[in-house]
C-alpha cells in the first residue's frame, strides 16, 4: 500500500511551505500532490514555483502530481490550469471537469480528485477512456459504496484504476464563490489581505452552544474533525485500496506519516489517533460529534 | 430569453404555464431528482398529463434527473431516462456522466441539458459535456459574476441557462456535502438538503426557539425573529467569538435588474428556482418575470425594473430579502 501526501489545503507563508516540502522529501511517502486547490489568490508560491518544486521533489524518488483548483471561475485561473497541464512533467489531479477536458485534449494522465463526482462504474469507465489513471472517491463514498462500485467494474470485465482513499485529515465538504474567511473578518474578498494565512489549519466554526463543527478555509468548508482510517486498514486492504491519502496539517505531520508507515507494514491495525469517519460506515460524516 | 419555471406538482405546472412560462421543469417521485421531498413531484400519470397540458399550449417540459446514482442504483436512473423519452419530455436535465451517456446512446433525439448540479463553470468543462454527451444547453452554477457569465456566453459551445430568482445555494451545486456530513443524506446521492426528518424545533421559556439538524444546533431565535428552514449554510454560528450567519443569511437570489445585461450577453434561458414552493409562488413569480421579459422584448431601450415587480418578488423571497448574490462582486 502506498502513502500519499494530499494537496496542502491551507495557505501558509512561502518559507513555511517550502520547508514543509523539504522535510516531506525525507518522509516515507510514495506520492506527493502539489499545488493550490482552494483559492487562486493564494500566491506565496507562483505556478512556476509549484512546477519547479514538483521537479525537485520528483528527484527524491516520489511520484509528484500537480493538483488543480476545485472551482475555476476566471480566465486567469484557466490559464494557470493550462500551464500545469502543459508544463507539469507528470500526472494532474483533476478537481473539476475543466481539468479533465484539458488533460483529455492533451493526452495527459489524470487522477480524479475527491471533488470530481465519480459515483458509479460507468462514470469511472468513461473517465478512464479520457485518461483517468487513479481515482480518489468523494468524501461521502464509504466502504460499501466503493465496494459496490469495484464489484460492478469487475463484473463488467473491466480493470480498476488505482484506488486512493482519504485516510487522514479534515474532509473538504464544500466550495463557494464567496470567501468565508474574508466574511468572518469583515473584509471584502477583493481586498482580503490574504488573511487566511493567519489560520494555518483553517478558522474554527462552532455551534451556538460551543460545539466545534466546521473549519472555514477561504472559499472551502471542511469538517472540524480530523478523520483517521488507520484502524480500518484490514477493510482497506480487502477493498484493494492502493493509496492512503494523508492531508497536510500545520504541526506534527512527520509523526502522522510515520504512524501510517508503521501501520502499513504491520499485520495489526493501529490504534485510532483521530476521529472515526462516519461516512466510511455509510452514516453521517460527523456522527462522532453529533 | 426563455423563461423556465419550477413545477413541484401538476397544479404548479398548470399555474406556471398559465402565468407564461415557456418551459417547466419537473421531477419524478424518487431520488432521481434534487428535490426529492415527501409530497412533491410527479407520478407517471401526472407527468403524462402535465406534458399534454404544456404541449397543447406550445410549451415545453423538462425532466430533472440530476442526482448522482451509485452503481447499485444506476438501473433506476436509466429507467427514468427511458420514461422521460417514452412520455415525450422535451429534454432531461442531468448532471451525472453515466446518466448523460445512457440518454445520449438510447435516446439521442431527446435533448440533454446539463444540470446546475453538474458543476460546469468554464468553457473547457462545457466542451467536455458537449463533446462527450452532446448536451445542447447548460445551467450554470450560482458562483459566477455577471462579467464571468458574459464571457462564458462567448466561449461556451452550447447555449446557457442561468438562475434568475429563488432560494440561493451559496455553495457550488453538485459539490456540497454539508447536509450529508450532518445527516448522512445530501443533494448528490439522495436529492435532499437538510431532510425534514432530521430537523427538530424546540420551544424554550419566553417564546424562544431553537432548531437542530440531527442534534447539531443550527440556530436559536428570539420571539420576534423570523425563523427559516435550517440548512447548514444559513445557520448562525460562532467564529472568533462572534455569533453571526457565518456562511449566508436567509435570503433569495433576484437578478431582475440584470435582465438587460443577461439578454445582451446571449443567455438562452432564465431559470426560476422553487419546485418545493406552492402554486401561489409559482404563479406570482412566473407572471412577474413574464411581464418583465415581454416588456424588455417590446422596448429594450426603455426597460427598467419596475418597483411593483420587485415588490412582488421580494414578497416571495426567503426572509423577505433578496440579493444579486454571486452575480455581484461585492457579495463574494
Amino acid at each position: 500500500m502506498k502513502l500519499s501526501l494530499g494537496p496542502l489545503q491551507y495557505f501558509w507563508p512561502r518559507e513555511r511551505t517550502l520547508a514543509f516540502y523539504r522535510e516531506a522529501a525525507d518522509w516515507p511517502l510514495d506520492i506527493v500532490y502539489l499545488g493550490e486547490t482552494v483559492c487562486s489568490k493564494r500566491r506565496e508560491l507562483s505556478t512556476g514555483d509549484w512546477i519547479a518544486l514538483a521537479a525537485e521533489l520528483a528527484e527524491s524518488g516520489k511520484q509528484v502530481v500537480l493538483s488543480s483548483l476545485a472551482l475555476i471561475e476566471a480566465e486567469s485561473e484557466l490559464g494557470v490550469l493550462k500551464r500545469l497541464v502543459a508544463e507539469g512533467q507528470g500526472w494532474i489531479e483533476a478537481n473539476d471537469l475543466s481539468a479533465v477536458q484539458l488533460c483529455r485534449e492533451r493526452g495527459v494522465p489524470f487522477v480524479a480528485g475527491p471533488s470530481l463526482n465519480v459515483y458509479n462504474h460507468v462514470a469511472l469507465r468513461l473517465l478512464m477512456d479520457d485518461g483517468l489513471v487513479r481515482w480518489v472517491p468523494g468524501v461521502e463514498q464509504g466502504h460499501a459504496l466503493i465496494r459496490e462500485l469495484r464489484d460492478a467494474v469487475l463484473a463488467a470485465g473491466q480493470a480498476m484504476p488505482e484506488l486512493e482513499v482519504i485516510a487522514y485529515g479534515r474532509l473538504p465538504l464544500s466550495y463557494s464563490a464567496r470567501c468565508f474567511t474574508a466574511r468572518a473578518l469583515d473584509v471584502p474578498k477583493d481586498q482580503c489581505g490574504f488573511r487566511c494565512i493567519d489560520y494555518p489549519d483553517g478558522l474554527p466554526l462552532a455551534t451556538r452552544e460551543g460545539k466545534p463543527f466546521l473549519r472555514i478555509n477561504g472559499i472551502q468548508i471542511q469538517g472540524e474533525e480530523i478523520v483517521d482510517l488507520g484502524p480500518e486498514l484490514p477493510q482497506l486492504r480487502e477493498l484493494g485500496v492502493d493509496v492512503l491519502r494523508l492531508y497536510p496539517q500545520a504541526e506534527g505531520m512527520a509523526g502522522i506519516v510515520a504512524h501510517y508507515h508503521l501501520a502499513r507494514r504491520s499485520l495489526q491495525p493501529p490504534p485510532r489517533i483521530a476521529a472515526r469517519n462516519g461516512y466510511w460506515y455509510g452514516e453521517a460524516g460527523m456522527r462522532a460529534a453529533g | 430569453m426563455q423563461l423556465v419555471c419550477p413545477a413541484g406538482n401538476l397544479p404548479a405546472l398548470q399555474a406556471a404555464i398559465e402565468a407564461g412560462a415557456d418551459a417547466v421543469y419537473a421531477g419524478l417521485r424518487d431520488e432521481t431528482n434534487a428535490r426529492a421531498f415527501p409530497g412533491l413531484n410527479f407520478s407517471d400519470a401526472e407527468l403524462a398529463q402535465g406534458i399534454a397540458h404544456a404541449h397543447a399550449r406550445g410549451r415545453k417540459v423538462y425532466l430533472a434527473l440530476n442526482t448522482y446514482p451509485d452503481s447499485a442504483r444506476l438501473a433506476q436512473w436509466h429507467a427514468a431516462v427511458d420514461k422521460a423519452a417514452g412520455l415525450g419530455c422535451d429534454a432531461i436535465i442531468a448532471a451525472e456522466l453515466a446518466v448523460l451517456d445512457y440518454a445520449a446512446r438510447r435516446h439521442p433525439a431527446m435533448a440533454r441539458h446539463l444540470s446546475v448540479q453538474g458543476s460546469a463553470t468554464t468553457a473547457p468543462a462545457l466542451r467536455y459535456m458537449h463533446e462527450r454527451f452532446g448536451i445542447s444547453r447548460a445551467v450554470l452554477p450560482r458562483v459566477l459574476s455577471v462579467q464571468q457569465v458574459e464571457r462564458l456566453c462567448e466561449t461556451s459551445p452550447v447555449p446557457l441557462e442561468v438562475f434568475a430568482f429563488g432560494s440561493l445555494c451559496i455553495m457550488v451545486e453538485g459539490r456540497c456535502q454539508l447536509s450529508s456530513y450532518v445527516t448522512g443524506a445530501g443533494p448528490n446521492r439522495h436529492g435532499v438538503c437538510s431532510p425534514a426528518k432530521f430537523v427538530r424545533w424546540d420551544e424554550h421559556p419566553g417564546a424562544r426557539r431553537s432548531v437542530r439538524l440531527n442534534e447539531v444546533l443550527i440556530d436559536r431565535f428570539e420571539p420576534a425573529e423570523p425563523a427559516g428552514y435550517p440548512t447548514v449554510c444559513k445557520g448562525r454560528f460562532d467564529v472568533r467569538g462572534e455569533t453571526f450567519h457565518a456562511l449566508e443569511e436567509p435570503t433569495s437570489l433576484n437578478t431582475l435588474e440584470l435582465l438587460p445585461r443577461l439578454a445582451q450577453a446571449g443567455v438562452a434561458a432564465l431559470k426560476i428556482e422553487g419546485r418545493q414552493r406552492g402554486v401561489a409562488y409559482v404563479a406570482s413569480v412566473t407572471r412577474t418575470w413574464r411581464e418583465a421579459l415581454d416588456r424588455y422584448r417590446a422596448a429594450p431601450a426603455d426597460w427598467s425594473a419596475q418597483p411593483a415587480w420587485q415588490q412582488a418578488l421580494t414578497k416571495h423571497a426567503e426572509g423577505h430579502q433578496t440579493t444579486l448574490g454571486p452575480y455581484h462582486r461585492r457579495w463574494h
